[in-house]
């Protein structure tokens, strides 16, 4: 097959300079990316090209549980147009392992695999299909084994282990080696405290395996460079992180592996894990030449984590005024072949499991297993999802149980400011629930019937199923479900999370322009658009560059956990701060004698001059900077946080909270067992809205993200033989613009005083409770129970 | 194999096309539109969408092959096909819904050459301003497949309701946004472009 005959060289995001651009925080201000996004000419990794490259491509084990007998990769090596078959023999170095926390990930499959779908040999080749039909032709014996696939079969006493020989730091404490942490909270007496309970209500539930169908699928191309280092352009959540796991196992110190973010096509999660990272690096050095990766969507599937799939057990006690006496509640979190994040959705789901309400006596257990199936690791919500989901459905059963309404039950028992959460730590910046909740109610309902609304003849379009399988109306009932839930923000129980951000400023063509560096992965989320607004905030000049994130600069951190406007919004803005009293120190030695305001005054810098707080004018950054340029490079935390203890689960462990509410109001065709959601309406407090029309647009995604996982998301795992059934955008459904309804979104701002400017982190928030909204909403529209997501017609009808 | 067609108003040639090759690729591996985006290659997602003929169609659906000596506007060209549409219907209006660009009128022109990936495009069509100035973008990468569809949806309709917009967009998903600044966008372009009649 020809090579390309392409001529457009490589290219990254470049330099976005958006001119005339006034906008600071707080303004709706415009994407400076959006111009190169729209005219498709913004770089994402699978556009990567290099003259003479070639394509990658990974076999996966068709298989979950084996032995690996042997691999023959002669007849595959032999192909015209491939240039190197790699297996775990080829791995250059005594590291061939990988983990965000535990190295238990083999780079390729050694002895055996754990997983379908677990990487086992590479291939380059000088076209795609080329590459793809060389991996068919690798001939691979497996000696099938016993299978983990759940709780019983993970911990049963003979169990085989997913993983011999354990030595990670928390093997000490887990009750069985297939499990990979446990973190249980005791606080009060929840026995004693259930003897005051008029009512208790017992569930089970089962959150299904959601997937974070980015639809930039994993890609990213590999260059070999002179100095036998490699530069990567890649498509991640963390650089710095990627890097600390890529180098080890290629044998080469972390400088000479350079990389470099190139367009992310959205993240979720799914990009905290390393995918083709190390693999495009193996074979560009082996080969010498630069290889080009991009998983097709069946590849994809298998080629990152998914959301934690879970069983909940919970117990709830509410005395007959309505207020909750205790909790217990038992959470199952499948974690699949490999640690990934399992560890950290473990502290999560815990610390978590009560949600945004107030109950003293607790007795909480969560777990994460090692098992067979997929590997799962972070997701938006990251473990707080599963319980909201479990803990809503409880707080509706109680209400019922007591004949209280539903949100009024969830509005008594509400945390506020002040609360201490089941893990002691006080909640130290404003908690609106109860407000939340007011808001989405009051809002006035969606009229009814609204397929009728064009007269009696009803428009098919606006009915549950649409076009394609509906009635015309006759078994159609309507409920309205409410929900609201806590998240938490930014990396939790003592990790050192910090960010760094280099902030130049200089004058270029006569003006004075400011560069932000930062390493932050921007995924989609705006984080770009906020940092030029916060630079033009502080430093008062229109003209900011954000440059290209790489690893150049300091790590910052990873762009999850709704942290990266508050991390690396806060790093920027500290160096801001730091490079403005640089510029004002060089003003005052070079016109302090002109004005007595220069020593005395409040400094400020606005509209590209140095003002007083008083407004008055002392000079043009031009002349202050004019032949200077001020260019520094800061690390930034937030305040620290603490371990969660391993026996009674106290500590502070977070930094600081999110909360959202939903409404959710759904017509259930009950014949057909279709629903469709009407409207989805949200509230949330994100403390400061530094840029309100990107945090409305996260606020939409996640919220419609939850209502996937409700209605239709999940990967189907077969319980026989631990392989994933629909792995492709045609079976596993993701909402689409007829699935989604009309999303109001309500924000509020009240400032959390810790963090920069009194933001809150907003990304994921909206993902916790829209889910059980919908849910509580098809509840109230059936009558029926309901205890799995996603509901799926046969749920509804019986059948 | 050689296929030789019209990409964005311009004669290609592509030589040594291997015959299983999508159109998808050959535009982005061989010509150099990267644009149309490759997110699902199954004909689900709608983020490869091209026009083949006026048609909008799932660029990685098609076999390179059959686009021999035909015309195909992908989301590069797209300023200019919307540029050229609007002097084609200068003051004509299309209230009948009768105002598709015919292939003949798309013959006759051909995009400007742009200047590499510094996105200082001298302009930008009705739509992919709207898509901008409501917040429709995100991580952008449904974006060229949205916008191509969007685009054929206000010509044929140019004042669509909100359920007509819903049944153009189906078949383009899109993971980040929650699709209602979608909505708002192709409304907003919608009006703007009734002002402008």
């Amino acid at each position: 097959m020809a090579q390309n005959t392409r001529t457009v060289p490589a290219g990254t995001p470049t330099n976005v300079t958006q001119k005339h651009n006034k906008g600071g925080i707080g303004e709706s201000t415009l994407r400076p990316d959006g111009t190169l996004k729209v005219t498709g000419e913004f770089a994402y990794s699978s556009d990567m090209w290099h003259e003479d490259m070639l394509w990658g491509h990974t076999l996966r084990s068709t298989v979950a549980h084996a032995e690996i007998k042997s691999i023959d990769i002669s007849e595959a090596l032999a192909m015209p147009g491939v240039y190197s078959v790699l297996t775990y023999d080829d791995l250059p170095t005594e590291v061939k392992n990988y983990g965000l926390e535990i190295q238990d990930t083999p780079v390729l499959a050694h002895g055996k695999v754990r997983h379908h779908g677990e990487p086992v040999a590479l291939v380059a080749a000088d076209h795609p299909e080329t590459a793809r039909r060389a991996a068919a032709k690798i001939k691979i014996e497996y000696v099938e084994l016993p299978l983990i696939t759940d709780e019983a079969s993970a911990t049963a006493p003979d169990a085989i282990l997913v993983h011999e020989g354990r030595d990670d730091h928390h093997i000490g404490h887990v009750p069985h080696p297939n499990i990979v942490h446990r973190q249980p909270i005791i606080r009060g007496n929840a026995d004693e405290a259930a003897k005051r309970a008029d009512v208790i209500v017992k569930g089970e539930y089962t959150f299904g395996m959601q997937d974070q169908a980015f639809l930039g699928p994993e890609s990213g191309l590999a260059v070999p460079s002179e100095d036998g280092g490699v530069e990567l352009y890649v498509a991640t959540q963390w650089l710095h992180s990627d890097l600390r796991q890529i180098a080890p196992v290629l044998g080469l110190p972390e400088e000479k592996v350079r990389m470099t973010l190139s367009g992310v096509g959205g993240a979720f999660g799914g990009r905290e894990d390393l995918s083709m990272q190390i693999h495009a690096c193996l074979l560009a050095l082996r080969t010498g030449k630069p290889v080009k990766i991009v998983y097709n969507r069946f590849e994809s599937f298998f080629g990152h984590v998914h959301r934690h799939p879970a069983k909940l057990y919970y117990e709830h006690g509410a005395t007959k005024d309505g207020k909750l006496t205790h909790m217990k509640c038992k959470i199952v979190l499948d974690g699949g072949a490999y640690a990934s994040a399992s560890p950290a959705v473990v502290g999560n789901a815990s610390s978590l499991s009560v949600g945004p309400y107030v109950v003293e006596d607790v007795d909480i257990e969560a777990i994460a297993l090692y098992s067979n199936n997929p590997p799962c690791g972070a997701m938006r919500g990251f473990g707080a999802v599963q319980a909201c989901f479990a803990y809503e459905a409880q707080m509706d059963k109680l209400a019922a149980k007591l004949g209280i309404d539903p949100v009024e039950f969830r509005q008594m028992n509400a945390m506020e400011q002040g609360t201490l959460l089941p893990t002691g730590q006080p909640c130290d910046s404003p908690a609106p629930v109860a407000e939340l909740l007011r808001r989405v109610k009051a809002r006035p309902l969606p009229p009814e019937k609204q397929w009728l609304a064009a007269g009696e003849q009803a428009d098919v379009r606006a009915l549950p199923g649409g076009l394609s399988n509906t009635t015309h109306g006759e078994g159609v009932v309507r409920g309205v479900g409410y929900a609201v839930g806590i998240k938490n923000v930014g990396f939790s129980e003592g990790f050192d999370d910090y960010s760094t951000a280099r902030v130049r400023m200089e004058v270029i063509n006569g003006e004075p322009v400011a560069t932000v560096h930062t390493a932050m992965a921007e995924v989609g989320q705006g984080g770009v658009t906020v940092h030029a607004q916060i630079a033009r905030t502080e430093l008062g000049v229109t003209q900011v560059t954000i440059h290209p994130a790489d690893t150049q600069v300091g790590s910052a951190g990873s762009t999850s956990a709704s942290r990266q406007t508050y991390v690396t919004g806060g790093a920027v803005k500290n160096a801001c701060e730091n490079v403005r009293e640089k510029v004002l120190e060089i003003g005052r030695a070079k016109f302090g004698s002109y004005h007595p305001a220069w020593a005395t005054a409040e400094l400020l810098l606005e509209g590209g001059k140095v003002v007083t707080d008083a407004g008055e004018v002392l000079a043009d950054l031009v002349d202050v900077l004019e032949g200077e340029a001020v260019d520094l490079e800061l690390e930034w935390r937030h305040r620290p946080t603490e371990a969660f203890d391993l026996v009674t689960g106290q500590g502070n462990g977070h930094v600081q909270y999110s909360f959202a509410a939903h409404r959710a109001v759904v017509e259930v065709d009950t014949e057909l067992g279709l629903v469709k959601v009407i409207e989805l309406a949200c509230a949330q407090d994100v403390g400061k809205a530094l840029n309100p029309l990107s945090v409305v647009g996260q606020i939409q995604g996640g919220t419609t993200q939850g209502l996937g996982v409700a209605v239709m998301e999940e990967i189907i795992v077969d319980p026989k033989t631990a392989k994933v059934r629909n792995p492709s955008f045609t079976d596993y459904l993701i909402p689409t613009i007829l699935d989604t309804p009309t999303i109001p979104v309500d924000v509020l701002e009240l400032a959390d005083d810790h963090a920069p400017y009194g933001l809150r982190g907003i990304g994921e928030a909206p993902t916790l409770s829209s889910t059980p909204a919908v849910l509580a909403a098809i509840r109230n529209a059936t009558g029926l129970e309901l205890n799995r997501t996603p509901v799926r017609p046969e749920h509804l009808t019986g059948t | 194999m050689r296929v030789n067609f019209t990409v964005n108003g311009r004669q290609q040639e592509a030589d040594d096309v291997w015959e299983g090759e999508s159109l998808l690729y050959v535009l982005r591996e061989r010509m150099g539109l990267p644009g149309s985006k490759n997110a699902c290659e199954q004909g689900e997602c709608g983020s490869c969408t091209v026009r083949l003929d006026g048609v909008p169609v799932c660029s990685c659906l098609v076999a390179a092959g059959q686009v021999e000596g035909r015309e195909v506007v992908t989301v590069e060209g797209l300023a200019d096909y919307a540029k050229h549409r609007t002097d084609q219907h200068a003051g004509s209006g299309c209230a009948s819904g009768a105002c598709g660009t015919t292939l003949d009128s798309a013959k006759r022109w051909e995009a400007k050459p742009s200047d590499g990936r510094t996105g200082e495009q001298s302009e930008l069509s009705p739509i992919q301003q709207a898509f901008i100035d409501a917040g429709a973008v995100q991580c952008g990468f449904c974006t060229p497949g949205l916008l191509v569809a969007a685009d054929e949806l206000l010509e044929r309709n140019a004042e669509p309701s909100d359920a007509d917009i819903r049944e153009a967009l189906s078949g383009n998903l899109c993971r980040c946004t929650g699709y209602e600044k979608i909505l708002d966008a192709v409304r907003l372009a919608a009006a703007r472009q009734e002002e402008a009649v």
